[in-house]
């Protein structure tokens, strides 16, 4: 049964929910509103945060199978059950957008003027979506919390973006939908065939080999949007650029990790004939990717534009892991997905601080900012080498991690894998050289202020969780250990079983 | 003849209503008073709420010499077709009021339009199909050109009418070439004989194609769709409402009756006819939308999508495929519903409006109508957890099982094609600058749009009940 002994995770899911019923019953003047809405947002998600310590503190990371299961009669016929529970790979996800979401809420605090209520509202139901999505064990309960999440994010890209906005949430929108929709039919595929939608039957259930592939291809559809990969990734760098800060933190920090969390809980485990088939591919597309869009950030004149392409090339590290198959390969996705998560948030929100200021992301306007701002030229700085990946930072255990099992896979997959790091420190270092180093020219420069303290309370967090993260990996990777090491175990079986069989045959 | 076949108990819904019916008439012709255009349309209600009752409880069986059936499907549709008119009239209720149409034939013709409706959910044989075909029909030809003042109503009346009377024409010609191919009009007699592969012959092939013709007219299906977005945008915008809802699922249950029950054996005739139609009508409906300036012309060409997703529950001939049938109905029903209250919403001034830039900054001014508006046009969109995902999911399951694989692929595409004009209709409401506000609402717009919200966005939690009760119709047909 249940660890906590209670619907723990029921509770994290949709508790957000409730602060946001209690917003939306806020009477009163434009400013009591905004401001309930504020407090309101700020402590349901410090609530939920709390609720998920209980998570990371009860969860048992000797167990690689599911934890906190809770069931409840959902479609009782038809095999369909609300369904909620986490292993070793879904855990810390949780914990990711448990953690960004107060972060984001005080990042907004007063970078949001108008219709405050509803921007709060949107980020609660958003909340409840993602965690949600990770904690979902049953495929059309996982369905739809990862497209529910389109709404909110769709509005917020609308609503409170920049002034190309309504260009971009179209094209967000109707990208990701264009993938989740195929996705739908390869759910329905495998629903008709294992008559369930379970998803911890489904993770033991053989298809067949020819259906594998279309449903992988299905898959990859929706999920290469998310992550993104090359060449889907186009929708990207509009969405952060015209997203609010907030915005583009979740979308960083969390959206883009539904993307891998997809391939690690279904395409890599239920389809490995045609993962180690197709592998060939994804390692293009993510090769493509680390490369290419390296050399496109160099052309960036807007930061925000700039660390959105360094995301696609991190993310593309990411899939060249989870699809090596073997333990190094995904341990190190996962801690890189982690340590994205953590640090393009937090660049986001760096960018966030000066825009704020100046109210422009171009590069060539700053300059010279480590005299008037110490303090933020060092959280800038921390979280810069992270990208880069400096070790003792989380960003390096991660690349690191996945070179490895790239290298055990093909010596040329690791070279090229490399190369991300090498063009990602030239870009990062750039564009931290450009902003902090130099002489202040401008009058407007000179007057900016160095973080508040509520700006610090938003990153000592995220800096303390990325040099944890870089000093002490295992205290993270202990967590999916087991998890991984089962299903590459598992991925093992499933593509040797019949070769060793077939061999002992006379 | 004996008491069983002359069960005339069995239709005693019908009956209820008519007599009702006659009764609201004889109060509006004999009161005195002028304004019984209030009075006649909350006893309609009253109406349509005791028949919904007598719906529940009544016997089933067949009855008046195998003609008329009552089953769980036909008890399904029925109460899905008096949810629809009821909120018809309580479409009506303010817009006849402030359009100057309160006059109390109006519930009177919807309460007959709706009793053909009921009786077209019973039909059990060709003859009574057509004769609830007809008394729906005419009737709602009348509602189309009721504001007859207005030349755009009296146009919509009449293309409707010429229109329709053909595809009635079609639909008996139909008929008559089955009549006349394989001797008898009874679905269960039909069903035996077909069931034979040598009793086909070529006439009766074309025969139901020409039933099909004429039953793809009534639910707006391409390529026979061109009446409805005329209709659609110059009707009152109550009878739009009701266009979109009570006929096309009493037209769509029909259709899926007389191919699963009489003709259920020719499945291979057929299917493709009915594929080619669905595939037809999401393109349509997917593209011609995305150019409309007017919100009911844009509601017309999403109601062609619409129906062309129902299509392809049918298009799987199986029960799975008719269980989503009936699922995407209810939830139309609903959806459709809630999203004309909001245009019925749209007034400033005492003007009408039905652009879609009048929204623009409905977020601000009335957060409530916004708030449903986007529900509904996300539920449309097929975005979960809102109703019309659900609808999609059991009609693309049916079609997987099928093996309809390309349908499936150009169904899931074209509904992220049409989920283009939904989002762009909540970027018009709150992403653009505003104008001035709506008129105040009147209470019963904002229950109808509150009402069909609640059940479009908690459909989610208890779905089971609802999938339960289409299940259960749905096998009546494939016994």
């Amino acid at each position: 049964m249940n660890a906590a002994g209670f619907p723990l995770l029921s509770l994290i899911t949709w508790l957000p929910l409730v602060g946001g019923l209690i917003i939306l019953a806020v009477r009163g003047d434009e400013e009591t509103v905004a401001s309930n809405a504020r407090w309101t947002a700020l402590w349901t998600s410090l609530i939920v945060f709390v609720l998920s310590v209980v998570l990371w503190v009860r969860f048992d990371p000797g167990d690689p199978g599911f934890q906190f299961v809770e069931t409840a009669s959902w479609l009782p016929q038809w095999n369909i059950t609300y369904k909620l529970g986490v292993d070793g790979i879904s855990v810390l996800f949780v914990l990711l957008s448990t953690v960004l979401t107060p972060i984001c809420i005080l990042a907004s605090w007063d970078a949001i003027k108008v219709r405050v209520r509803e921007y709060m509202l949107a980020f609660l139901i958003l909340e409840t979506m993602m965690v949600g999505m990770f904690a979902a064990l049953d495929f059309v309960v996982f369905y739809m919390f990862f497209e529910g999440v389109l709404i909110p994010m769709y509005l917020i890209i609308g609503i409170w973006g920049g002034p190309r906005r309504v260009y971009a949430a179209i094209k967000f929108f109707l990208y990701t939908l264009a993938g989740s929709v195929l996705m739908l039919l390869a759910l329905l595929a495998m629903w008709y065939q294992a008559g369930t939608t379970d998803i911890p039957t489904l993770l033991h259930t053989p298809f067949p080999a020819s259906m594998q592939t279309w449903l992988f291809l299905a898959f990859l559809a929706s999920f290469a949007v998310k992550v993104p990969m090359w060449p889907v990734h186009t929708w990207l760098p509009d969405a952060h650029v015209e997203a609010p800060t907030a915005g583009s933190v979740i979308l960083a920090g969390v959206l883009l990790k539904m993307g891998g969390y997809g391939f690690l809980r279904f395409s890599l485990p239920m389809l490995p004939i045609a993962s180690a088939h197709l592998a060939p591919l994804m390692y293009a597309l993510s090769i493509i990717a680390v490369v290419y869009t390296s050399l496109v950030a160099f052309a960036q004149t807007d930061m925000k534009k700039l660390i959105a392409y360094s995301s696609v090339a991190h993310m593309g590290v990411v899939t060249i892991g989870i699809f090596t198959a073997n333990v190094q390969g995904i341990s190190g996705a996962m801690f890189q997905m982690l340590s994205h998560g953590i640090v393009s948030a937090a660049l986001f929100l760096c960018v966030g601080v000066v825009y704020d200021r100046l109210h422009t992301r171009e590069i060539a306007r700053y300059g010279g900012l480590a005299d008037r701002m110490p303090a933020y030229a060092f959280v800038f700085m921390v979280f810069t080498l992270a990208s880069v990946g400096l070790p003792g930072t989380s960003g390096f255990v991660g690349e690191f991690l996945v070179l490895v099992g790239a290298f055990r896979v093909q010596f040329w997959l690791a070279l090229l894998g490399s190369l991300g790091m090498i063009l990602g420190a030239a870009y990062a270092l750039w564009l931290y050289r450009r902003i902090i180093f130099g002489r202040i020219t401008r009058d407007d420069l000179r007057a900016m202020l160095d973080l508040s303290p509520r700006e610090i309370a938003v990153f000592a967090p995220l800096v303390v969780l990325t040099l944890w993260m870089g000093v002490y990996p295992a205290s993270f990777s202990s967590f999916w250990d087991a998890t991984v090491g089962a299903m590459v175990t598992q991925h093992q079986a499933a593509l040797h079983g019949p070769t060793l069989l077939a061999a002992v045959k006379p | 003849m004996n008491a069983m076949t002359m069960n005339w108990a069995t239709a005693l819904p019908e009956i209820v209503l008519v007599c009702w019916g006659m009764a609201i008439l004889m109060v509006g012709a004999l009161m005195k008073r002028r304004d019984t255009f209030q009075l006649a349309s909350m006893l309609t209600i009253g109406a349509f709420l005791v028949t919904a009752m007598v719906v529940i409880a009544g016997p089933s069986g067949l009855a008046y010499h195998d003609q008329f059936v009552v089953d769980s499907f036909s008890g399904f549709v029925k109460l899905l077709v008096l949810i629809g008119s009821a909120f018809a009239v309580i479409a009506s209720l303010d817009y006849n009021e402030h359009e100057n149409l309160r006059r109390f034939e109006f519930p009177v013709l919807l309460l007959f339009a709706t009793v053909g409706m009921m009786v077209m959910a019973s039909a059990a044989n060709l003859m009574t199909l057509y004769v609830g075909l007809e008394l729906q029909s005419l009737s709602i030809y009348v509602l189309a050109a009721f504001a007859r003042d207005r030349l755009r109503s009296a146009e919509a009346g009449l293309k409707y009418f010429v229109l329709g009377s053909l595809a009635s024409g079609l639909l008996l010609y139909g008929i008559s070439l089955v009549y006349g191919f394989s001797g008898t009009m009874q679905f269960d007699h039909l069903a035996v004989l077909l069931s034979d592969p040598a009793k086909s012959s070529p006439g009766l092939v074309v025969g139901i194609v020409f039933v099909v013709v004429g039953l793809a007219f009534k639910v707006s299906a391409v390529p026979f769709h061109m009446w409805t977005p005329d209709v659609y945008e110059g009707a009152p915008t109550p009878v739009t409402l009701l266009l979109g809802t009570s006929p096309k699922i009493a037209a769509m249950a029909l259709l899926v009756r007389v191919m699963a029950t009489p003709f259920g054996h020719l499945l291979a005739q057929w299917q493709q006819l009915i594929v080619l139609i669905a595939i037809v009508s999401v393109l349509l409906g997917a593209f011609a939308a995305i150019g409309q300036r007017n919100i009911k012309r844009l509601m017309a060409y999403s109601a062609i999508g619409h129906m062309g997703y129902v299509l392809i529950g049918l298009a799987a001939g199986t029960a799975v495929g008719v269980r989503g049938v009936l699922i995407y109905l209810l939830t139309y029903v609903f959806m459709s519903a809630g999203t004309f209250a909001c245009i019925l919403a749209m007034r400033r001034r005492g003007e009408m409006l039905e652009q879609i830039s009048d929204l623009s900054g409905l977020g601000r001014r009335d957060p409530a109508l916004a708030l449903w508006f986007t529900v509904f046009m996300f539920s449309m969109a097929g975005i979960p957890p809102f109703s019309g995902f659900w609808a999609k999911y059991f009609i693309f399951t049916a079609a997987v099982q099928s093996g309809l694989w390309a349908l499936a692929v150009i169904g899931v595409l074209t509904s992220v094609i049409g989920a283009y004009y939904y989002i762009r209709i909540i970027k018009v409401m709150y992403f653009d600058q505003g104008e001035a506000a709506f008129d105040p609402r009147p209470a019963s717009l904002s229950v109808l749009a509150a009402v069909s919200g609640l059940f479009t966005t908690l459909f989610f939690v208890i779905p089971a009940p609802f999938v339960g009760a289409a299940q259960t119709a749905a096998a009546v047909l494939f016994r």
